[in-house]
């Protein structure tokens, strides 16, 4: 006999089971982000026009309203902003290309490996910003010397990020390569090169973060123009209103930057999800 | 074309994994190779494909690969290992591409292969949006689009659930049916074993060593009409290996 219906009588005592899971999970508030941005905005401008905010301490909201006008009206801004463009790209586009380079040698190949990842250890760890002395003496007081700078600290986590991206691509997918007699450039091309992509892709997001640092401490160095030299030039001048329209300058390439790496993510590793 | 194996023994640092094994697979024939874990049935099934080196003996062919064959010796691996960054279509296309079948042709043989193993709604899918039998469906479709020789299976169900098992088994024999393969077909399963093996190699516990080779003189399409039989097949492979397999359960994975 098979019973499909089967009626269940409930006992007088019986009680919902207690609901103990959820939690631990993020959801999205898309409107909380510009509510805090706005409440911070109104606490600062309503302290600075009360006086509870000293302008020695904070500029008033006005005073950097008033340092982006000039720097639009002089035309500061873009010479600041180009300077600072052209070194930033220029150093971490060739960083980031050497160090994908190089990293792919360490990652396939086990002499360059053996020979190449001492040096690129020994040398991640220093500053690259003390390096700036010996930089300007190889190559110049001018662009050169900041354009290296970058490059060289994009360079190194770069190299890490792409041979051990390299590193942890499925081997399984690399023997089933072999298994169909595929070419190795073919292997290298189409499993390594993709399998590695989003480790270097997440690389990108550290080292352009690294790139911002090294130019505004290049420029505070020995520039004339750039942001650095811009936001040193405010602050030896106590002129914070400038100072905090340089620093706003600066998260805004950083954010720009970090938006477009997600775009290429998102391009890129469509894949993923 | 056909495959002998010549006396193949192969030690892994100083540890016998398999020890003077000779066999030989047949043209069209499936032959299971079953033992307990670690005997080295997957390490042999590498060195047939030419993966992997014996320490000593050797893997011979003899005759031609049937024509258009682009990789005589074609694997199925276990966990499918299929490009997550190429979709159901992009992933055939990887094994044609080294031999310069691309555009139109490649569609073709594409569009060939899909539709045996009956993934044609499937071809612009991702594989992270298959199930785990499509996604072995894609591996298989992939293996049939270079034209093998002898089909290199290792433990291709094995991460499947059982009812999946079944409905590719039954895939399998039909492929089978309609232009017959040679395989060597790894697994730990014996149901899977007697199913699809037209005879069935038994390994001892390491050091590996055939133990026994049973013939199954069943047509494969038959088999699911005489289970009872089978069964009994079945039962005796287990009779034969019961205490091997425990005492492997019991090995240390290192020792």
């Amino acid at each position: 006999m098979r019973d499909t219906k089967t009626e269940i009588r409930i006992p007088a005592d019986a009680k919902p089971v207690p609901f103990r899971g959820g939690g631990f999970r993020q959801r999205r508030h898309p409107l909380l982000a510009p509510l805090v941005l706005a409440a911070l905005l109104a606490i600062w401008w309503a302290g600075s026009a009360t006086g509870v905010i000293s302008p020695i301490a904070m500029p008033a909201p006005k005073d950097v309203i008033d340092a982006f006008r000039d720097l639009w009206t002089t035309g500061a801004l873009w010479t600041n902003l180009s300077v600072s463009l052209y070194r930033l790209l220029v150093g971490w586009i060739l960083g980031s290309l050497l160090g994908i380079a190089v990293g792919l040698m360490i990652g396939l190949f086990s002499q360059a490996r053996a020979s190449a990842l001492p040096i690129v250890s020994a040398l991640f760890p220093v500053p690259k910003i003390a390096l700036l002395p010996l930089f300007i003496i190889w190559f110049g007081i001018g662009e050169g010397s900041k354009v290296a700078t970058i490059l060289f600290g994009t360079f190194f986590p770069t190299v890490i990020s792409t041979y051990a991206g390299v590193d942890a691509v499925d081997r399984g997918l690399i023997r089933m390569g072999q298994s169909f007699g595929l070419r190795w450039s073919s292997i290298v091309r189409k499993i390594i090169l993709p399998g590695a992509l989003p480790a270097i892709l997440s690389g990108f997001r550290i080292s352009f973060s690294i790139a911002i640092v090294l130019l505004v401490a290049a420029e505070m160095i020995g520039a004339q123009h750039g942001i650095g030299a811009y936001i040193l030039m405010a602050g030896s001048l106590f002129n914070l209103g400038q100072l905090f329209a340089g620093v706003i300058l600066l998260s805004a390439i950083g954010l720009f930057g970090s938006w477009l790496i997600g775009l290429a993510e998102r391009r890129m590793l469509d894949w993923r999800q | 074309m056909r495959i002998l194996l010549d006396k193949i023994s192969h030690a892994y640092d100083g540890t016998q994994v398999l020890q003077d094994i000779s066999l030989d697979l047949g043209k069209g024939e499936i032959v299971s190779i079953i033992g307990p874990s670690g005997c080295g049935k997957s390490t042999l099934l590498r060195m047939i494909g030419g993966l992997e080196r014996p320490t000593s003996g050797q893997v011979l062919v003899t005759g031609a690969a049937p024509q258009g064959c682009l990789n005589p010796l074609t694997y199925i691996f276990q966990d499918f290992a299929l490009l997550p960054w190429r979709t159901v279509a992009g992933n055939i296309s990887l094994v044609l591409e080294d031999h310069g079948i691309r555009g139109a042709r490649a569609r073709e043989v594409i569009d060939d292969v899909l539709a045996r193993t009956k993934l044609s709604d499937f071809r612009k899918a991702w594989p992270r949006q298959l199930s785990g039998g499509m996604k072995q469906r894609v591996a298989i479709a992939r293996a049939l689009a270079v034209r093998p020789a002898v089909m290199l299976m290792d433990e291709p169900l094995s991460a499947l659930d059982s009812q999946t098992r079944e409905l590719l088994m039954d895939d399998l024999v039909e492929l089978w049916t309609r232009t017959p393969f040679s395989a060597a077909y790894v697994t730990h399963n014996l149901a899977e074993a007697v199913r699809l093996g037209h005879r069935i190699v038994v390994l001892s516990r390491r050091p590996g060593r055939i133990r026994e080779v049973v013939t199954i003189d069943m047509p494969l399409a038959d088999r699911p009409a005489h289970m009872a039989e089978l069964e009994k097949i079945q039962r005796d492979l287990w009779d034969m290996m019961r205490d091997e397999a425990a005492a492997a359960d019991r090995e240390l994975a290192d020792a």
